[in-house]
C-alpha cells in the first residue's frame, strides 16, 4: 500500500493542472513544491517592499480555454484584463499599433495592413491544423497503434483540407527562418520586427535562425487555443497560480510547499516514490514530474537509475535561453513619447529592424554582453494598483539577448548591463530613470536558481523542431511516459511544450488515466 | 532553319547530361552555351601559362556513378583520383589530421582526445545511416505530397515506408538530423574544438548559414553522400581538373549525335500559345524546338530568360523569393613551389588533402557573423587544396597550383556592389590567414586569381555566385526544390523544363538533376526511357 497514488513534483501550472485532473479521476494526489509559493512560472513576487511583479511570465495569451473552463479558474478568483494591443515603439514616436489582426501607426498603409491580415490568417489556418496535435498525446509514427494512427490521419486530413497552396506554404515555411518570411510578406520594417520578436522570445535564436517560424507558429497555436488575446492577470501572474492551487485543493489534491524533492526512488525496476531533502520518504504508485527533463532525469532520478541511451538523450537535450527579465520600481508613471497614459497599460515593444535584431544576438553566442537589446514591456500597475503603493508603479520587461553566464561572470557584468538597459529604455522615456526607486535584473542563470529551470529556459527546453511535437522532449519519452517504469512527465518539457498553456499537464493526466497506470 | 527536337540552355554538367540522355533517346538536341567554352562551373582553364585551374568547382565526389557508367565517361577520358584525408592547422602550431586509414585516423583523434576517438565510429555509423537513406532518392523525381496522382501517391508511400522501416527512435533521430545545426550534431559526439571544427566545415561550404544554424547538418550530409569508385564519402580530383568531367560528358553527348553551340547567349525563351517553341539569342538568332530545357538557376530561368507574361504570377513570385545567397569566394593561386606549413612535414600525405585553418566552431560562427553584417569574413573558413600534388598535369614540373575556397563572401558588400578595393581586401584576408601558418607561402605566389560572388556570377552565370544554385535549406529541398508544386522538372509552360542544380537533388557536380529531368521529358514525349535509375548500391 502506497502513501499516494501519484506524487507530482512541482506546483507550477502544469503540475497543478495534471494533479487536478488525476484527483478528479478519484486518485489520491500529492503535489510537492520546493519553493514557498505555488505557481512556478506563474507567480507574483514582491521584489522590493511594496512593489510586486509577475516574476517570470508577464502576459497570459496561450492558456487553453478548455483547461481554463475545466479548472473553473474564473470561479476560483482569476481575473483577466481586456486583451492588450501591442505597441512597437519607434524612435520618431510614431508608434506601430497592432490590435488583433489590425495594424496602424508608423506610416502603415493599406497594403501593409492587408499584408498583415493575410499573414495572420494564414498562420491561424496552420494553427488550426496543429490543434489536432496539441490537444492530445503526440502520435508515434511507426508503432501500429490506433490512437496514434487516428491522430495522424486527422493531421493528414487537416493538411489536405488546407488546400494545395496553403499546404505547400506550410511545408515550406515550417522549418525556415522568420527573417525570410518577414521579407517575403512585408515591406514595413517595424511590422517585420514586431512579428519576429514573438518568434524568438524565450529562445536563443535570432530571426535568421531556421526554426523560428515554427516557434512563432507555436505561439500562434497557443493564442488560437486560448482565444483570450494577450491579457494581464490581475494581481500578477501569481493570481493564476493561486487559482490553480485553489482548484486543485478543491478537487482533493494535497499541496506541500517548501518540500524540496531530493530524489526519485526506485525499487527494482519501478519508481516507488520520492525522498525529500529532509529525508522524508513518500511512496506512490507513480511519480509525475513537472520539472524540466534535465532536472527530472539527471538530478532527481540520476543516470545510474536509467539505461545509458536515455542518459545520453538527457545529456544532449538543449536548454539554452537568451531571455532575462528587468524589474523596475518607480515612484511615478513614466511618460513615453507619443503614448497616451492609457496606452501605457498595453504591451510595449522595443525592437530594432531585423538585421539589428540579428546583430544583437551575436555576442550571446560567445558569452558576451550585447550592445543593443529587445524589450517586451509591461507596466501592470497602470491597470492593477495592488502591485505598487498609491501613485507608484512597477515596470517589467522581457529582455533579449542575455547570455546564461557571460565570460566575465555576472557579478561583474550585471550592474553594467542593468545600467545599459535602463539607458536604452530612456531613449523612449526620458523621465524613466529619475523615477527608479529600485531595480532588478533576473538573468537566465538566476531563473535557473530561483525556479529550478535548467539553463533558465522558460520552455523547459529549446522549442526547436527537433525537440518539439513527436520528439518532445526526446525519443523514448515522448508520450508523457518515460523509459523508467512509473515515471511520467507533465511539464513544459513534454509536448506541446512551453508557454503558459496548460496542455502538457492535462494531456499527461489523460494519458496516465488512459494507460491505467493508477488502477 | 535551326530546328531541333530539344534545346538545352547552358552547357554546364547538368545541361550536358540532360542533352546526352535526350540525344541517346534519338532526339536531335542542341546545347547552347553563352561562354566560348563549355562546362559552366565544371571547368579547367589556363589562367596563368602552364597552370590549369579547376577555377570553380574543384573536387569530385557527388557525380552519380550510375551516370558515369551509363554515359561511359571513363571511355571519354574521365579519371577521378581519390585523395586521402586533410588537416586543420591550429593556432598553437599543432594540427589535426584526418586520415583515410581507419587506425591511423583513430590514433590521430586520440592524440587530441581519447574520448573523441572512441566516439568517432559511432559518429561515422550514424552519419552513414543518413547517407544510405538519401542516396536511393538522388536519381529519382521527388513525389508531390499535395498531389493525388497514383504515381505520386505510390512514390510517397514508398518513401514513407523506407523511413518507417527505421523504427520509431531511428526515425526521430533522422528528423532530428535533418533539422539540427552541424554544431549541435557534432556536439553530440565530440568534445574537442579542432575536431568539431574540422568536420563542421562540410556543413557550411557554399551555404549562407553558420555552424550553429539549424539545417546545416543536412548540408554536411550533402557533402558526404557522394563517392569515388564506390567509396561513399570519399572525394577525388578529376585528372586534368574538373573540366575533364564536362569534357567527358560533352564527348558522350556528341557521340549520340548532339550538337554544342558556344557563344550563344540566350535572350528569351519563345512561347507561343502557352507552349515553348524555341529560344532567341541576344544577337537575334533563333533556334526552334518543341522542348526547351533550362540549365540556368531558377531566378535566371524565370526572371531573365522567360517573359513574365508567359508565367503565372505565383511562379514569378516564387522565383523572386527563391533563396540564392552568395556566400563563397575563391582564390586560384599559381605557386613557384610547395608551401611549407607549420607542424606538418611537406611529405606528409595530408598535404594532398583538404587543408583548413579554423580550429574552433566559434571562429567559424564569427566568420558567418561577418557575412550577416554584409562583409567578407575577416577570419574566413578556408577549404584549401594543392591538386598538383595529386595530378601533376595541373602545373609545370616542380610548381604547384592551389585552390582556396573561401567561406564567407557576401553577394553585396554592405548593400553595395563589390568594388576592386573590396576584392583586394577580401584577397588579403585569405592570403594573410594562410601566411600565418605558412612562412614561405607569400613569396611563392606567381599569380592569384580572386573570385568574389561578383566574378563568379559574371563568368559562370550563377546568381550571387551561389555554388548550389539555391540554398540547401529544407524549404528548397526535395519536393520543395526549386518551388513547391514544380519539383518534377516541369515548368508552368508546356514544353519548358528545368534541369539545373536548382532542382532536386540540388547542387554540386552530381549530374542527377540533368538526368532526372531527361527522364521526365522522355516520359512526356512517351519515348522509352534512357536514364538509369538508382543502382541502390548501398
Amino acid at each position: 500500500m502506497t502513501d499516494y497514488d501519484a506524487v507530482v513534483i512541482g506546483a507550477g501550472h502544469n503540475g497543478l493542472i495534471c494533479a487536478t485532473y488525476l484527483a478528479k479521476a478519484k486518485h489520491k494526489v500529492l503535489v510537492l513544491e520546493a519553493r514557498g509559493v505555488v505557481g512556478g512560472c506563474a507567480s507574483t513576487r514582491e521584489f522590493v517592499e511594496g512593489y510586486s511583479v509577475s516574476d517570470c511570465a508577464q502576459w497570459l495569451s496561450q492558456f487553453d480555454s478548455g483547461v481554463m473552463a475545466d479548472m473553473k479558474l474564473k470561479e476560483m478568483g482569476l481575473s483577466l484584463s481586456a486583451p492588450k494591443a501591442t505597441i512597437s515603439l519607434q524612435p520618431d514616436a510614431d508608434h506601430l499599433i497592432i490590435d488583433g489582426d489590425k495594424v496602424s501607426g508608423a506610416g502603415v498603409d493599406t497594403d501593409d495592413a492587408a499584408a498583415y491580415r493575410n499573414f495572420r490568417q494564414m498562420m491561424q489556418r496552420f494553427a488550426k491544423v496543429l490543434k489536432t496535435l496539441y490537444h492530445g498525446r503526440p502520435p508515434k509514427l511507426v508503432e501500429k497503434n490506433w490512437t496514434d494512427r487516428i491522430t495522424l490521419m486527422k493531421l493528414g486530413l487537416g493538411l489536405k483540407l488546407l488546400g494545395k497552396g496553403h499546404m505547400q506554404d506550410l511545408m515550406r515555411l515550417a522549418l525556415i527562418n522568420i527573417y525570410d518570411v518577414m521579407n517575403e510578406y512585408f515591406n514595413h520594417s517595424a511590422i517585420k520586427s514586431a512579428v519576429a520578436i514573438d518568434a524568438v522570445t524565450g529562445t536563443n535564436m535570432g530571426p535568421r535562425s531556421p526554426n523560428t517560424v515554427y516557434s512563432y507558429l507555436h505561439r500562434v497555436t497557443g493564442e488560437y487555443l486560448s482565444g483570450s488575446g494577450t491579457t494581464q492577470v490581475m494581481g500578477g501572474m501569481g493570481a493564476l497560480g493561486d487559482a490553480l492551487a485553489a482548484s486543485a485543493t478543491a478537487a482533493g489534491v494535497e499541496i506541500k510547499l517548501g518540500a524540496s524533492v531530493k530524489s526519485i526512488t526506485k525499487i527494482e525496476d519501478k519508481v516507488s516514490g520520492i525522498e525529500l531533502a529532509d529525508g522524508t520518504q513518500i511512496s506512490s504508485k507513480i511519480v509525475v514530474s513537472s520539472a524540466d527533463p534535465t532536472t527530472t532525469f539527471k538530478t532527481l532520478l540520476g543516470y545510474h537509475q536509467m539505461e545509458a541511451g536515455t542518459a545520453k538523450r538527457v545529456e544532449l537535450y538543449r536548454n539554452r535561453s537568451g531571455t532575462a527579465k528587468l524589474h523596475l520600481a518607480l515612484n511615478g508613471l513614466p511618460s513615453f513619447e507619443g503614448l497616451s497614459a492609457d496606452q501605457l497599460s498595453q504591451r510595449l515593444l522595443v525592437v530594432p529592424p531585423l538585421d539589428d535584431m540579428e546583430t544583437a544576438l551575436n555576442p550571446m553566442k560567445y558569452r558576451d554582453i550585447s550592445e543593443h537589446h529587445l524589450f517586451d514591456i509591461s507596466i501592470p500597475s497602470v491597470e492593477d494598483s495592488s502591485l505598487a503603493p498609491a501613485g507608484h508603479h512597477v515596470l517589467t520587461a522581457l529582455v533579449h539577448y542575455v547570455p546564461y553566464e557571460p565570460s566575465q561572470g555576472w557579478d561583474e557584468a550585471k550592474p553594467a548591463l542593468l545600467a545599459r538597459l535602463i539607458d536604452q529604455l530612456s531613449a523612449y522615456s526620458p523621465d524613466l530613470e529619475s523615477m527608479i526607486v529600485a531595480s532588478e535584473l533576473v538573468t537566465p542563470s538566476d531563473f535557473e536558481r530561483s525556479h529550478g529551470m535548467t539553463g533558465g529556459n522558460w520552455h523547459h527546453g529549446e522549442l526547436s523542431i527537433d525537440q518539439a511535437l513527436m520528439m518532445r522532449p526526446f525519443p523514448g519519452s515522448t508520450q508523457y511516459a518515460t523509459p523508467v517504469d512509473g515515471l511520467y512527465l507533465c511539464g513544459a518539457g513534454a509536448h506541446p511544450g512551453g508557454g503558459l498553456m496548460g496542455l502538457s499537464g492535462r494531456n499527461a493526466a489523460n494519458e496516465i488515466i488512459k494507460r491505467g497506470a493508477l488502477s | 532553319m535551326n530546328q531541333y527536337d530539344a534545346i538545352v540552355v547552358g552547357a554546364g554538367h547538368n545541361g550536358l547530361t540532360n542533352g546526352a540522355y535526350l540525344a541517346k533517346a534519338g532526339l536531335k538536341v542542341a546545347v547552347l552555351e553563352r561562354n566560348p567554352y563549355i562546362g559552366g562551373a565544371t571547368v579547367s582553364r589556363e589562367l596563368h601559362k602552364g597552370w590549369y585551374y579547376s577555377n570553380c568547382s574543384y573536387v569530385s565526389s557527388l557525380l552519380r556513378p550510375e551516370i558515369t557508367r551509363d554515359l561511359e565517361l571513363p571511355r571519354h577520358g574521365l579519371q577521378v583520383v581519390p585523395f586521402g584525408g586533410g588537416a586543420t592547422f591550429m593556432r598553437n602550431g599543432d594540427h589535426f589530421g584526418s586520415y583515410s586509414d581507419h587506425d591511423r585516423h583513430y590514433r590521430e583523434i586520440a592524440r587530441h582526445s581519447k574520448r573523441d576517438a572512441n566516439a568517432y565510429d559511432r559518429y561515422a555509423a550514424d552519419t552513414s545511416l543518413q547517407t544510405k537513406l538519401i542516396r536511393p532518392y538522388l536519381m529519382r523525381t521527388p513525389p508531390d505530397p499535395t498531389s493525388l496522382k497514383p504515381r505520386d501517391l505510390r512514390d510517397l508511400m514508398e518513401f514513407a515506408q523506407s523511413f518507417m522501416s527505421l523504427g520509431e527512435e531511428k526515425l526521430l533521430d533522422t528528423i532530428k538530423f535533418w533539422t539540427a545545426s552541424v554544431g549541435d550534431y557534432l556536439n553530440e559526439y565530440f568534445e574537442t574544438d579542432v575536431i568539431k571544427a574540422h568536420m563542421a566545415g562540410s556543413g557550411i561550404i557554399g551555404t549562407a548559414l553558420g555552424v550553429y544554424s539549424p539545417g546545416t547538418a543536412y548540408v554536411l550530409l550533402h557533402h558526404y553522400m557522394g563517392d569515388v569508385d564506390g567509396n561513399v564519402g570519399a572525394w577525388g580530383f578529376a585528372r586534368g581538373g574538373m573540366g575533364a568531367i564536362a569534357s567527358a560528358l560533352s564527348k558522350s553527348f556528341l557521340s549520340f549525335g548532339g550538337e554544342i553551340i558556344c557563344d550563344a547567349n540566350v535572350d528569351e525563351i519563345i512561347v507561343k500559345n502557352g507552349k515553348a517553341v524555341g529560344v532567341a539569342l541576344k544577337d537575334g538568332t533563333e533556334y526552334r524546338a518543341p522542348i526547351v530545357v533550362s540549365n540556368l538557376d531558377p531566378k535566371r530561368t524565370f526572371l531573365d530568360i522567360t517573359n513574365s507574361k508567359d508565367l503565372p504570377a505565383d511562379v514569378v513570385k516564387k522565383a523572386q523569393n527563391f533563396k540564392i545567397r552568395g556566400s563563397s569566394g575563391k582564390l586560384n593561386i599559381a605557386l613557384d613551389g610547395l608551401p611549407v606549413f607549420n607542424g606538418l612535414d611537406p611529405r606528409n600525405r595530408l598535404m594532398a588533402g583538404d587543408l583548413h585553418f579554423s580550429d574552433s566552431l566559434e571562429r567559424q560562427e564569427r566568420a558567418y557573423d561577418d557575412w550577416k553584417a554584409g562583409t567578407w569574413s575577416k577570419d574566413p573558413y578556408l577549404d584549401m587544396m594543392i591538386p598538383s600534388l595529386t595530378d601533376p598535369t595541373m602545373a609545370p614540373p616542380g610548381k604547384h597550383m592551389m585552390s582556396v575556397f573561401v567561406q564567407y563572401a557576401p553577394p553585396k558588400v554592405e548593400g553595395r556592389e563589390w568594388t576592386d578595393e573590396d576584392k583586394d581586401g577580401f584577397e588579403k584576408s585569405v592570403i594573410d590567414q594562410i601566411s600565418n601558418y605558412s612562412p614561405n607561402f607569400r613569396d611563392l605566389i606567381l599569380h592569384c586569381e580572386t573570385r568574389t560572388p561578383r566574378e563568379i556570377e559574371a563568368e559562370v552565370g550563377l546568381t550571387e555566385g551561389n555554388i548550389f544554385m539555391g540554398e540547401l535549406t529544407f524549404d528548397q529541398l526535395l519536393f520543395n526544390r526549386p518551388f513547391p508544386g514544380y519539383a518534377q522538372y516541369r515548368s508552368p509552360i508546356k514544353g519548358m523544363y528545368m534541369c539545373s542544380s536548382g532542382t532536386h537533388p540540388g547542387g554540386g557536380v552530381m549530374a542527377a538533376p540533368g538526368a532526372n529531368a531527361a527522364r521526365e521529358i522522355l516520359r512526356d514525349l512517351k519515348r522509352p526511357n534512357t536514364v538509369p535509375g538508382g543502382y541502390a548500391d548501398d
